[in-house]
């Protein structure tokens, strides 16, 4: 079989659509293109009922009581926006204090950022070297002005899961609102909004085989009941939390796209442990001096970040073309600042710069993995006969006893 | 982020990469960068009775800018006078390699690189001059 070039392996920015998900969603841009919010024909209803039976499914999806407890977005960066400014806005009247972690999506970070500008206090927790949280440091930041706790279900970057049950434990027992930001774990990890007392969760399509430019927040009903300030004004769409005309083909392909990962994702979740364990096992056999970062357990089905010491990550993707995959390399960014998510975990700038990020996903084959290893490898390599640093390595020179002139 | 042929070239295929031995009295070394920053480059010259660079050798830790700048370097100073490869400056070398502005501390890396390994030549003589006086 001949590999179809480039690879995808990044499956922890975006994943290919399902054409099971493309199938379903069909209909909905050329015969039922209705708005969901005209109540005065068949064109309307019709798209009203396929948003309602998506409601449901995503539900389902989450643990959710009911589908009212789903408000659509057009994807996570609005859900987090909405889960923190929109819960900060409401309950300012109660406490001025949000807890977070260093390690979330910047659409969290920034939005906290934001929110402190307006006055609020945000307690930035920091992470083992694994990048965990400890729950306890989430039980000890919270204080009487606390409103709410935000912690990510599985870092983007590392894959690292969080205690999301034992922090929801706390957060329960000390009447504090909990919102996670579920997009890159939910269908390969445990989640479930009840059993792990979530009041607020975002999540989106496109990291679930489903189309971008739809997400999804979980905004819980009872016990508590959370409400919200709308940051988007307009026709009162989704129950007064977000205004705006439902995108009602991409919404049945997230409920699609969710119902085939609650049929399959068990299985498939297996599948893509044992093609990341093939992947890791297959280098690190070959290369010395390979850093596995994040959590060896708990960990993303599909994700595996390596830093490749004395070589480049930039430069190394260079070499790795034939491959699409994701580095922490300052190099990558215009800030040219390493990742804060590494650095968070307090992993050396030199290692961050030396990361690469493998993220697989539903249609990657044993045959790619076989093959990226191969190239990794060789690659590697040819990288390190390049590098002065791996022949100082080699020589028994400790690279850390080196007066640097940084610059 | 695109790269211009003549970078993807030096990385593809890289001029003069390897090792001097470094206590040869007429080889000069400069190591700059940090690994921290995310570029280390490391260039050697060895350099004739006559002043002249006879053989330059790099070895580099970078994006495939900062290799393409130490290969390109390595190139254009090989036979020239070291006064000569002194006036080289990075901006030739930027302009060589249409590198964006994001990339040009590279270059400006590959002319300290050029620079120090001349230094390290000169200290090197001048203290042989000196042991030579002494004897």
């Amino acid at each position: 079989m001949t590999l179809e070039l480039p690879i995808y392996m990044d499956n922890n920015a975006t994943t290919q659509m399902d054409p099971r998900v493309l199938d379903a969603m069909l209909p909905y841009f050329t015969k039922v293109y209705g708005n969901a919010a005209s109540r005065t024909h068949r064109y309307g209803w019709e798209a009203e009922a396929a948003v309602e039976d998506a409601r449901e499914v995503l539900a389902q999806f989450l643990g959710a009581e009911s589908g009212k407890e789903i408000v659509f977005t057009s994807g996570a960066t609005e859900s987090n926006n909405l889960a923190l400014k929109g819960a900060a806005e409401y309950y300012k009247s109660k406490g001025n204090h949000i807890i977070t972690t260093v390690i979330e999506h910047k659409a969290v970070l920034d939005s906290c950022k934001r929110l402190e500008k307006e006055g609020f206090e945000v307690t930035y927790l920091p992470v083992d070297p694994q990048g965990r949280v400890n729950p306890e440091d989430v039980r000890a930041a919270i204080t009487d002005k606390t409103i709410l706790v935000s912690v990510m279900l599985a870092n983007n970057e590392v894959g690292t899961i969080q205690p999301i049950k034992e922090i929801g434990k706390i957060t329960r027992e000390k009447g504090v609102l909990f919102h996670v930001d579920a997009v890159q774990g939910v269908g390969k990890t445990p989640f479930n909004v009840q059993e792990m007392n979530v009041d607020l969760a975002s999540v989106t399509a496109h990291k679930i085989y489903g189309p971008k430019g739809v997400g999804l927040l979980y905004v819980r009903r009872k016990r508590p009941r959370v409400r919200l300030a709308a940051q988007m004004d307009g026709g009162g769409h989704e129950r007064g939390n977000r205004s705006g005309t439902l995108n009602v083909s991409s919404i049945v392909g997230f409920a699609r796209a969710a119902e085939i990962m609650m049929a399959e994702g068990a299985e498939e979740n297996i599948r893509l442990i044992s093609l990341r364990e093939r992947l890791h096992r297959s280098i690190s056999e070959r290369l010395e001096e390979v850093v596995l970062n994040g959590h060896p357990e708990h960990r993303l089905s599909g994700n595996l970040n390596l830093s490749f010491s004395f070589v480049e990550g930039e430069g190394l993707m260079m070499a790795i073309k034939d491959v699409a995959v994701s580095s922490g390399s300052a190099c990558t960014s215009a800030s040219l600042e390493p990742s804060y998510v590494l650095r968070s975990m307090g992993l050396d700038d030199e290692l961050a710069h030396s990361s690469i990020r493998f993220g697989l996903g539903r249609f990657n084959t044993e045959e790619e993995v076989d093959f990226v290893a191969d190239l990794m490898v060789d690659k590697v390599q040819r990288l390190r006969d390049m590098s002065p640093l791996f022949e100082m390595y080699k020589s028994g020179i400790d690279l850390k006893s080196i007066e640097w002139a940084g610059h | 982020m695109a790269y211009s042929d003549k970078v993807i070239d030096h990385y593809e295929n890289p001029r003069n990469v390897g090792s001097l031995q470094e206590t040869d009295e007429s080889v000069g070394t400069g190591l700059v960068g940090a690994p921290a920053c995310g570029d280390v480059m490391r260039l050697q010259i060895r350099v004739s009775d006559e002043g002249v660079i006879e053989e330059a050798k790099f070895k580099t830790f970078g994006c495939g800018s900062a290799i393409a700048s130490s290969s390109l370097a390595t190139e254009w100073i090989k036979g020239k006078k070291i006064e000569e490869a002194e006036a080289l400056s990075n901006s030739q070398i930027a302009e060589e390699l249409s590198l964006p502005p994001v990339k040009i501390h590279c270059s400006v890396l590959a002319e300290d690189a050029i620079k120090s390994a001349i230094e390290d030549f000169r200290k090197k003589k001048a203290a042989k001059a000196a042991l030579d006086g002494e004897e």
